[in-house]
């Protein structure tokens, strides 16, 4: 039963959720004895205030468009991908094996092979956990939290032993060649006289990101396969009805969401460290769960939430750096996001049904 | 390798065991309620700093032990009025409360001890120490004979050894969770209350119909989840460890859901599981990689060896593993 507009559901209770997770975070920093308007002017200065900063932003942005659209993909298919982490590791060792091993002529052409490999590597890392749920009913949460697992522990012996360049001590892959580096938004926007963006590690990655957007708001909307997915969410019983392979759309879509996770390398990997290293990852494949709860699986939505959170994210570097205010404050507000856009969800929905209800009969 | 060494590592096999066992076994009462639990981790490392911090500033490991188990306690209802209450996304709530521990405790640490999200080293009153047996030879013979405890040891007979080493001189958390098992068999199989609680985890309709409250024994199920994740993060800051340091508890939660899969959700099968996987990590933690002959196990292989198990279980490879039928469902009473 449609009890709300969909504007209500669409803008009204995530705005009221985001409203309640950023007054509890402002309660925290008034608990340890910071001042929360002092502090938002700080983050928004830090983050917005300059090209600098704003370089920051987007390229935090950019990673979390990966791994929200990958959270966002599997929710449709009603799959919950907590392996976004392990999965953008893996994309990272695919980026770094195509950088290294290589010759490139130019950085274009790279960035094509370093996508398919990322995005290749990503899937197959998703692979096994979406056959294990599709063939033998292992739970996909469980699967994909104990895959992160073996994918750090992975990583971790493939730096140690394999790329590590001989002589280094530290546990990382040798520079990529400059034939692959990517433009930085301070090579594309800076002009003679201004230079814009300086040293911030927004690059060309950006614009992959938005058009990966498109492409998944395409998909999920537009083809017969996203109808698929979408009804296979929805009830699988129907879509098993209508012909619709749950394997089928269990492994396609846990594909796709591996596959969108693993991209996310060609920015953290190939776009800014230029090299792959330890715990590249940093959490974004986490991020990708608030994110998509927040943008409400739409990929318009995703987009602007990832936007969000690279300001939190940025902003909340900038505050560690002025303030007393350590980085977990983000980890906090990430933590309330989830908690009121995901699983108290029913709290603002349920008394605004209600309301909505009680206008409807005033209304007839 | 001889004898004392392979004691040793069994003695450090129990210490690592221990947190990974009340874990396990509070996700045991939770999931068996039908109320999935990904946020053991969460629960456990906000225990272990209140524990550490309370016991910092009020020099009693007990008080400390309280505020842990409180602190858990308080996450746990959060996820009961996530899951239980207003019927939200389990495994989400699990994610968030991982998260708001991760991050509250480095903050709140940070605001109260100023020492880079860490509280400070607990001294001895602060910490829970080990209990001497009779006859077992512990720092106090030691310190009577003026020579090195592991001297001594060294030079005990075989079954003096595995008495002192092993047995004796553990803190009394790690017999309290070894004992937890036996309770927790009984509560669950040989009580009306585990009876019920083994059922609305796999027909709450049924238990409903019976006239008996589903929200009350999925929160009570939830409660205990939550004082034995606090007794286990009490146990890694105050007991294993001396202090809070973030992130403490590097993925036990995980590695405890593992086990209790790996047991397929019974009690006596949690002990074996978390022994063992509690094995793997004393080995990793002693030997770096391991050479058997000219093969060499690197030691990713024994980190990553709890989960990789564990998704061979799932996968249903040795034996099938079922999870309690309405696990993960939210109850909607009325249609």
């Amino acid at each position: 039963m449609q009890v709300m507009p969909k504007w209500a559901d669409v803008v009204l209770i995530p705005v009221i959720s985001l409203l309640l997770a950023a007054l509890l975070s402002a309660l925290v920093i008034i608990g340890i004895g910071e001042d929360p308007i002092a502090a938002v002017g700080l983050m928004v200065q830090g983050a917005l205030g300059s090209t600098y900063g704003w370089g920051y932003t987007l390229y935090y942005a950019t990673n979390f468009m990966f791994t929200g659209l990958a959270v966002s993909v599997a929710f449709h298919a009603r799959l919950f991908n907590i392996g976004g982490e392990g999965q953008a590791m893996l994309g990272g060792l695919g980026v770094a094996l195509v950088c290294v091993y290589l010759p490139w002529p130019h950085w274009s052409v790279a960035l094509i092979a370093a996508g398919l490999a990322a995005a290749v590597f990503g899937a197959a890392w998703a692979a096994i956990p979406a056959y294990l749920q599709a063939r033998r009913g292992s739970h996909i949460v469980i699967t994909t939290i104990m895959f992160n697992f073996i994918a750090a522990a992975v990583l971790n012996y493939v730096l140690v032993n394999l790329l590590r360049p001989k002589g280094s001590m530290d546990p990382a892959s040798q520079r990529f060649p400059e034939t692959v580096h990517l433009p930085s938004f301070q090579e594309m926007f800076s002009t003679a006289d201004t230079v814009l963006f300086r040293g911030a590690p927004a690059n060309v990655t950006f614009f992959v990101a938005i058009l990966a957007c498109v492409l998944v708001w395409l998909l999920i909307w537009r083809t017969r396969l996203g109808y698929e997915i979408r009804a296979y969410g929805h009830s699988e019983t129907g879509a098993l009805y209508a012909g619709i392979s749950p394997f089928r759309i269990t492994m396609i879509a846990m594909l796709i969401s591996g596959g969108l996770a693993g991209l996310m390398a060609i920015n953290n990997v190939m776009g800014e460290a230029e090299r792959l290293v330890l715990n590249a990852t940093e959490g974004a494949g986490f991020i990708g769960i608030a994110v998509a709860l927040m943008g409400r699986s739409h990929p318009f939505g995703v987009f602007l939430a990832a936007i969000l959170f690279g300001f939190l994210y940025q902003g909340g570097a900038e505050l560690a750096l002025w303030t007393t205010i350590p980085r977990e404050l983000i980890v906090v507000i990430q933590a309330l996001v989830i908690l009121f856009t995901g699983a108290l969800d029913n709290m603002v929905r349920i008394p605004l049904e209600r309301i909505f209800l009680r206008l409807r009969k005033r209304a007839g | 390798m001889d004898m004392l060494t392979i004691i040793q590592v069994l003695d450090s096999t129990i210490r690592l065991s221990t947190p990974l066992l009340l874990a396990c076994l509070a996700g045991l009462f939770s999931e068996r309620a039908g109320i999935f639990d990904i946020g053991l981790e969460g629960k456990m490392l906000a225990a272990a700093f209140f524990s550490a911090a309370v016991a910092a500033l009020s020099g009693s490991v007990w008080l400390g032990l309280l505020a842990g188990t409180a602190a858990s306690l308080a996450l746990a209802a959060l996820h009961g009025l996530a899951s239980i209450t207003f019927r939200g996304n389990q495994l989400i709530s699990g994610v968030a409360i991982n998260f708001l521990a991760a991050g509250m405790t480095v903050l709140i640490a940070q605001d109260w001890f100023k020492q880079g999200g860490r509280t400070p080293s607990l001294l001895t009153d602060g910490r829970f120490r080990g209990i001497e047996f009779p006859f077992a030879i512990g720092p106090s013979e030691a310190e009577a004979a003026g020579r090195p405890l592991s001297e001594l040891i060294a030079q005990a007979n075989f079954v003096q050894q595995i008495y002192s080493e092993l047995i004796s001189g553990h803190s009394i958390l790690v017999y309290a969770a070894f004992l937890a098992v036996p309770l927790t068999w009984w509560i669950l199989f040989r009580t009306r209350f585990g009876l019920r609680l083994r059922a609305v985890g796999e027909n709450p309709a049924a238990v409903d119909t019976a006239g008996v409250s589903v929200i009350a024994l999925r929160y009570s199920a939830v409660a205990i989840c939550g004082v034995l994740c606090g007794i286990a993060g009490a146990y890694l800051a105050t007991a294993l460890q001396a202090g809070f340091v973030k992130d403490m508890t590097a993925g036990r939660g995980f590695i405890a859901l593992a086990a209790l899969i790996f047991a397929k959700w019974r009690p006596w099968h949690a002990l074996y599981a978390c022994l063992l996987f509690g094995f793997l990590q004393a080995v990793a933690l002693r030997y770096q990689n391991i050479h058997i002959g000219n093969f060499v196990i690197p030691v990713q292989v024994m980190d990553a060896l709890p989960y990789i198990l564990t998704v061979v279980i799932l996968a249903g490879f040795v034996g099938k593993a079922i999870p309690p039928r309405a696990g993960g469902e939210p109850y909607v009473k009325e249609r």
